[in-house]
């Protein structure tokens, strides 16, 4: 459908002359502008183009002819031929030409400089990120307290709409993954221990275990990895679209309307959620011991009951409510972090989640050493 | 305007869930026209160009582009189909992620062969089409303003030189001397390249500028299409009030 481009290129007496054939479109112009590009300059006094013989002409080809033009050191170009509307074209093509300086591609810098600066960047970056965390959690902290002091301007729809999506809709997964971790700990234990002949203490490993710490830290990761980048999403596409400029326009604080009841919703939700996870993970380890280890049921719980003390209860909720906080803070701080590009949206999230993960480990860890001085 | 039509809908049904946005509506685009679609918010003219490009599926219906057949075309068939045609969104929908010059050159990576600095120089070229400086291709979109998006986003149209353009409101948010350079461009580019132009416009001045014909979407279809002054001697409500309201006396009084 489509004939191929071709052209001859000639000197004769100062003229130099283009005669084009074909079409020329944005589409064929590969097979002819690498050998254009390299005519060399000629000197010649005049620059024409004969476009009597051309198919199919557009911006691109007209774009290229006043480049050919261009290399000739000509500014002006003499059209023979073709239609109005080809003329039209390199006509613009000219008015638009580059400024002779603009004409030089991007200059795009790699190496050993660009890594070393990119790391001092990150290593401050970091330290402001940490110092600026902290001060968003003092900030949440005040207009918690404000919200305490005038309970009329808690956004209750809000609080329990939260409540609702970050905690009771993960009330299955979180059950579930808990199950599964108990059964894994059971097992564990019973291979163990029966080297020993003392699969009965499957039972306390596995009620430590979970109660202290698997519970716990299996609801906050699971927090971190759907609750956390919820909220920051939410957030981020509200910053995107202006949401937030125009709450504070209207007077609204982003702080009372966004993050409080997102705090406040995850600081009862957690331990809520960590109790399900509790009964859930001991379910798994009774369910293991049952079918694998002969232990039945009421064997498992009146042991449960005589040998795990209920400190170690205590010792994984107090933990609950701190996860919840750092999940909804870091969550919020990040969605409000997001720019105007969709890219940044992902940006934030990742950190968000990456942030939270890590300082949920982080925190676990001060309060096992913490637990530990104290004896508990 | 020749007798060949560019775009052919017929019988065309589009809803969302229970939602019925056109029904049985039938419209033509002849070749190197520029058609101005009107109506009330609300009336479809972006939905109707969703279902053109087939970025929406109409319920019944045909589309045909050139004669062919398109509705629910799929796969290799239907990006040939997508390289005759260059899209301007309502808001740019540029890719944040790239450069204004890199996402001119998206298409061309994509549909041609050329070499990367050809690509670089002639991105360049229609950034300046567009009314762009050359050294705002280096810029990411987010770093633009809403006008300077819209040319960005109409140079990106433009880079393969398209047979038929579609642009979704391209001079909503501009001030009115861009406005009237997009126009100025939007006609000559037409002219040049003879191209097929399905216009959403809600701007007069536009409409008075560049477009040859008009067609007016109200009720789920197209309930007067003609010329610009022949519209304005119809007996519809609807159009006497667009047409005869005061900003429509304003821009009618300066285009003649």
């Amino acid at each position: 459908m489509t004939s191929p481009p071709r052209y001859q290129f000639d000197i004769v007496d100062d003229c130099a002359t283009l005669r084009l054939e074909g079409d020329w479109t944005v589409h064929t112009l590969d097979q002819v502008q690498p050998g254009l590009s390299q005519e060399p300059a000629a000197g010649a006094q005049r620059f024409s183009v004969d476009l009597s013989d051309v198919g199919r002409f557009d911006t691109a080809a007209a774009f290229l002819v006043d480049r050919v033009a261009c290399q000739q050191g000509r500014m002006d170009i003499e059209v023979q031929g073709g239609t109005d509307g080809m003329r039209q074209l390199i006509d613009q093509a000219r008015a638009l030409r580059p400024e002779p300086e603009e004409d030089v591609p991007p200059h795009e810098s790699h190496g050993v400089v660009d890594l070393l600066e990119r790391t001092g960047r990150t290593t401050s970056h970091l330290a402001n990120e940490v110092i600026d965390s902290f001060a968003f959690f003092g900030e949440t902290i005040v207009s918690m307290a404000m919200m305490l002091v005038r309970p009329a301007r808690m956004r209750w729809s809000a609080l329990v709409s939260v409540m609702e999506d970050s905690g009771l809709d993960a009330v299955p997964i979180v059950g579930f993954l808990s199950f599964f971790v108990g059964m894994v700990v059971a097992f564990i234990g019973a291979t163990t221990l029966s080297e020993f002949g003392a699969t009965i203490f499957t039972v306390e490993l596995v009620g430590i275990a979970v109660l202290r710490e698997f519970g716990v830290i299996l609801t906050a990761v699971i927090l971190a990895g759907r609750t956390n980048s919820a909220f920051t999403a939410q957030i981020g596409s509200m910053r995107m679209r202006q949401e937030i400029d125009a709450m504070n326009t209207l007077g609204l604080d982003p702080m009372d309307v966004l993050v409080v009841p997102r705090a406040y919703a995850m600081l009862i939700m957690t331990p809520i959620l960590t109790v399900v996870a509790m009964l859930f993970g001991i379910g798994g380890g009774a369910f293991v011991s049952w079918v694998a280890l002969d232990i039945n049921p009421t064997v498992f719980f009146n042991r449960l009951q005589d040998l795990v003390p209920l400190q170690h209860f205590w010792v994984g909720i107090s933990k609950a409510p701190v996860f919840g906080m750092v999940v909804a803070l870091i969550g919020c701080r990040q969605g409000l972090l997001v720019g105007g590009s969709v890219q940044s949206l992902g940006r934030s999230t990742t950190k968000s989640v990456v942030q939270a993960l890590f300082s949920i480990i982080v925190i676990d860890a001060l309060f096992a050493i913490f637990y530990m001085e104290l004896d508990v | 305007m020749s007798e060949t039509l560019a775009i052919r809908v017929r019988g065309l049904k589009t809803a969302y869930g229970a939602h019925i946005v056109h029904e049985n509506l039938d419209m033509d685009v002849h070749q190197g026209e520029i058609v101005g679609v009107i109506g009330p918010s609300g009336s479809g003219k972006s939905v109707l160009l969703r279902a053109i490009v087939g970025l929406k599926t109409p319920e019944k219906g045909t589309v045909e582009i050139h004669g062919e057949d398109v509705t629910g075309l799929q796969g290799e068939a239907f990006r040939d189909i997508q390289t005759g045609w260059g899209i301007m969104f309502q808001d740019g929908a540029l890719f944040s992620n790239l450069t204004v010059r890199e996402n001119v050159m998206v298409p061309m990576r994509e549909h041609t062969g050329l070499t990367k600095s050809f690509m670089q120089q002639l991105a360049d070229q229609k950034i300046r089409m567009s009314g762009l400086a050359t050294k705002d291709g280096d810029k990411y979109p987010s770093d633009l303003s809403g006008g300077m998006r819209k040319r960005a986003a109409m140079a990106r149209a433009l880079a393969l030189d398209p047979p038929i353009l579609f642009l979704d409101e391209p001079t909503a948010g501009l001030d009115p001397i861009t406005a009237g350079a997009f126009d100025k461009l939007v006609r000559e580019l037409q002219q040049a390249l003879s191209l097929t132009v399905f216009l959403v416009t809600h701007d007069l001045d536009t409409l008075a500028a560049t477009c040859d014909r008009i067609v007016v979407l109200g009720d789920k279809r197209v309930i007067a299409h003609g010329t610009l002054s022949e519209l304005r001697d119809m007996d519809q409500p609807w159009l006497r009030d667009y047409f005869h309201g005061p900003r429509g006396r304003a821009a009618t009084a300066g285009a003649s």
